[in-house]
């Protein structure tokens, strides 16, 4: 779980929900859904609670080239 | 709108008052941008400041209040400035002065910084610049975002501010540059062509704080419209406030009023995700306690068809039935006795008036032979010598026969 991106547990998330909203399935599938469904929410809760904006500057180096250095 | 009869002789200020209405309600004179020369401008202590905006062929009576100076963020005024100033136009009645009652102030230079700012515009326009086809969408969700601005400035701390609480997710990129001064307008082209090549930045944000016209002109320049215009990144602008426009403007995929509303414009805001990813989990909740209800309601037919399947539950039910049974047959057994026993009595009494005692009773006897018990009907039956035994009522009489 810890490599999953935003995007894609996001994604997985409103996937989890649709499959449940369809409904018709055996209640053990229905279960797994809704734990795997929750596990991802908080999963993408705790990205966006520790997101930290990262800032760099842009500049030519000696050699030419762009380089990109922290900011601040 | 006064209504002014033409024959009746009006006082002054009849007329003066007529004459304020008709200024104070033409759409154009309410709020107004005049350009001219300053000229004997004066400031009273009371911190007004009264001058003339004049060119070569009027003049024009101003005066600049103290609460209006103190809002706007014009520049001190002297004479033979060349300024653009903005207010309404109305009479002061009481003098009779017809003025511009000004609300603020544009310092243009020498006056021909407005003109070239007309010209270029004119020219950039025509070569279709501006087009609003040309303008490119801005990405949804941007993971690097360029900004070209001054590092030391407020306005980049208050656009860091904004992405950080927004949009934690991205990254930004700075290319410095300076943004007011001779050599600004060839930094911002620099830096904003130094993004482009390094090509990692999904939108860039050019911009500054606010200031005056002179401060701004930077993004007045040609230089910096035609490396906006040939960015393959799409360009936000946010220059200076709300009402400042600058050619820049003009040419970005998107003007943005100020700098902190570029960097609002550039990113979404993620309180929106979490508030989805909370629906996402009441959602979840209802539905998975909706598969629960169902699953019990199942459960419970079964258990009620199970229940009724129930050897002890049938044997119980039976018992009741061979209970209901056994009652109904007793009841059957009384009336059919009952019956039986008014047959029986009726027989019973048919044959008790049959019966031969009571012919005997009457006074007939039962005649028997002795020697063979028969029973004699007829004189045929008996021959003189025979014994006989008579049988009436209350014994038996022995007899021969004679």
């Amino acid at each position: 779980m810890e490599t999953v991106s935003f995007e894609e547990a996001f994604a997985q998330l409103e996937a989890a929900v649709a499959a449940l909203q369809d409904g018709h399935m055996p209640l053990e599938r229905a279960l797994q859904y809704y734990e795997e469904g929750m596990r991802l929410a908080q999963h993408c809760n705790e990205l966006l609670q520790q997101a930290e904006l990262r800032v760099q500057q842009l500049h030519v180096s000696a050699s030419g080239e762009l380089e990109t250095t922290p900011f601040e | 709108m006064l209504f002014l009869d033409a024959r009746s002789i009006v006082s002054v200020t009849q007329v003066s008052r007529y004459m304020k209405e008709v200024l104070e309600t033409d759409e154009l004179l309410r709020d107004i941008w005049v350009r001219g020369e300053v000229s004997g401008c004066k400031t009273y202590p009371s911190g007004h400041c009264y001058f003339t905006l004049k060119d070569d062929e009027a003049q024009l009576p101003c005066v600049f209040f103290k609460h209006a100076r103190q809002r706007s963020s014009a520049p001190a005024l002297r004479d033979g400035m060349a300024i653009a100033a903005n207010g309404r136009i109305s009479l002061y009645e009481r003098d009779g002065k017809l003025q511009l009652y000004v609300e603020c102030v544009e310092s243009l230079g020498d006056g021909a910084l407005f003109l070239r700012f007309e010209q270029l515009k004119n020219r950039l326009e025509a070569e279709g610049l501006f087009d609003r086809e040309r303008k490119r969408s801005l990405p949804s969700q941007p993971s690097v975002i360029g900004i070209v601005t001054s590092p030391q400035a407020a306005a980049l701390r208050d656009m860091l501010r904004v992405l950080r609480t927004r949009y934690p997710l991205a990254r930004v990129i700075l290319s410095p540059a300076l943004v007011q001064g001779a050599e600004a307008p060839l930094a911002i082209a620099n830096a904003l062509d130094l993004l482009n090549e390094h090509g990692e930045a999904e939108v860039i944000i050019v911009g500054r704080g606010g200031g005056s016209i002179e401060e701004l002109w930077a993004f007045n320049e040609e230089v910096v419209a035609r490396a906006i215009a040939r960015s393959r990144i799409p360009v936000i602008s946010g220059v200076g406030h709300e009402t400042d426009f600058t050619i820049a403007d003009f040419v970005a995929d998107y003007r943005a009023s100020t700098p902190t509303a570029a960097a609002t414009a550039a990113v979404p805001d993620i309180a929106d995700w979490q508030a989805e990813i909370h629906a996402y989990q009441i959602d979840l909740s209802s539905l998975i306690e909706g598969y629960f209800s169902e699953k019990r309601e199942e459960l419970a037919l079964v258990a009620r068809d199970l229940q009724r399947l129930n050897p002890q539950f049938q044997l119980d039910r039976l018992r009741q039935r061979l209970d209901d049974t056994t009652a109904l047959m007793q009841t059957y057994m009384e009336h059919i006795l009952t019956l039986r026993g008014e047959r029986l009595r009726g027989a019973a009494m048919q044959l008790h008036a049959l019966s031969p005692l009571l012919t005997v009773a009457r006074g007939y006897a039962v005649v028997r032979r002795d020697a063979d018990q028969h029973i004699i009907t007829s004189v045929q039956q008996v021959q003189p010598g025979d014994d006989l035994t008579i049988q009436v009522t209350d014994g038996h009489i022995h007899a021969k026969v004679q």
